[in-house]
């Protein structure tokens, strides 16, 4: 762990990972879209609506995912002070904010045509919209002190404090009564995947393209919080000297 | 205990009874967290006459009767079922066997008066071929055939028995 905490050598492997989760990003991407929006057959009840699911699922499985994330790299600036650890919470929160908006915005124009509503207070619609409020405080928080280590503690532990709601979320379809339908893709348990293998290629496909976005961008918003550091200090020098 | 040490237990610990808490807050809210009701719900636990509610469960076989824009149709979960009555347009996915959600209130005779009809969705899906042919072949699950095994049925009624 505290090899990685080094911002010259974390520099280093960010820098060989990057050009390797930019390719895989744009060749699954565009995998995932051909197959989701043309190669694909239309669903047996909800006709091409469905392809509104090759957008919908990976980017509701990236919220959980990033925020998850979030919570590991919070944990571990919390305890052991990595400096990096920080930055990559920093730098996951706007993206993860943007695959919740994602989900819900996708979610409500499919609910439409499907449901006969844009929105209803579910629990599982309801714990979604707490964790998009959840990624916006953490935002506000960090960014809230003039100090900015005192930021980076408050925003951290209200990330961990919030990642109680990411089971609920996952699970919300099963302990309670909710309009959302369970989830199709169980890996675990007895369901098994609910989807035909003809569906299963873009899903996945935009499912991996959203994590090598994720990836990117993540190492990118480190490598530019850490060079915004090094100009940070270079300039505390000019002043002081 | 050095200082690191002593941070990373403060933090589990906060952590493990954050966790225990939302279990037991989850845990006392219980019903009202249920987006519907099922009929078998609604045999335990009976609401009053006029109070709203939402009524979940599946639109039982050879029940709808569409008289105008009034339908009526018949919700089960395959133990108990409700009556409905509605006035309105259906959403597209509407029909015998769909899971349906609707909000209103139960009126003097038992019969479930409906401001608004919700279609449930379950999860899964599939091309139209693949579907024929499963039916084709008898794999076809209808509403019918009951819960498939190892559905939570207590927690979800029938709804995920339709596919």
């Amino acid at each position: 762990m505290h090899r990685f905490a080094n911002p010259t050598r974390f520099l280093r492997i960010a820098n060989a990972i990057l050009p390797w989760s930019v390719a895989v990003m744009v060749l699954s991407l565009a995998v995932g879209l051909v197959h989701g929006l043309v190669l694909s057959p239309p669903d047996y009840q909800q006709g091409e609506t469905v392809r509104i699911m090759y957008v919908h699922v990976p980017a509701s499985w990236m919220a959980l995912f990033v925020y998850t994330a979030m919570a590991v790299a919070s944990f571990v600036y919390l305890v052991w002070k990595h400096p990096v650890a920080d930055l990559a919470a920093r730098a996951s929160a706007p993206v993860g904010a943007a695959f919740t908006v994602i989900s819900l915005t996708t979610g409500a124009l499919w609910g439409k045509p499907m449901w006969g509503a844009w929105w209803v207070w579910d629990a599982r619609l309801t714990s979604m919209l707490i964790l998009l409020f959840l990624y916006l405080g953490y935002m506000a928080l960090a960014g809230a002190f003039d100090d900015r280590q005192r930021g980076s503690k408050a925003a951290a532990l209200l990330a961990l404090v919030g990642w109680v709601n990411i089971p609920i979320i996952k699970f919300s379809v099963d302990w309670w009564n909710t309009l959302h339908q369970p989830a199709s893709v169980n890996p675990v348990g007895d369901s098994g995947i609910a989807i035909d293998g003809s569906m299963l290629v873009p899903l996945f496909a935009m499912a991996l393209a959203f994590k090598a976005y994720y990836v990117t961008t993540m190492l990118m918003g480190i490598r530019r919080e850490i060079a915004a550091a090094k100009a940070r200090t270079l300039r505390l020098a000019e002043v002081q000297g | 205990m050095t200082r690191k040490k002593r941070r990373l237990y403060f933090v589990s610990l906060g952590l493990l009874a954050l966790g225990a808490a939302t279990a037991l807050m989850l845990g006392a809210m219980g019903d009202s967290l249920l987006y519907f009701y099922s009929p078998s719900d609604l045999a335990e636990r009976p609401v009053a006459e006029g109070q709203r509610f939402r009524l979940g469960g599946l639109v039982e076989e050879g029940s709808v009767d569409k008289a105008g824009d009034t339908v009526r149709f018949v919700v089960t979960d395959m133990v108990n079922t409700v009556p409905v009555v509605y006035t309105g347009i259906l959403p597209d996915l509407f029909r015998e066997g769909q899971g349906v959600v609707t909000e209103g209130h139960l009126d003097a005779g038992g019969t479930f008066s409906a401001a608004n009809v919700l279609a449930k969705h379950d999860e899964t899906y599939m091309p139209k071929e693949v579907a024929d042919s499963l039916k084709d072949s008898g794999y076809w699950q209808e509403g019918a055939d009951g819960p498939p095994a190892g559905a939570p049925a207590a927690a979800q009624g029938a709804v995920r028995a339709y596919q």
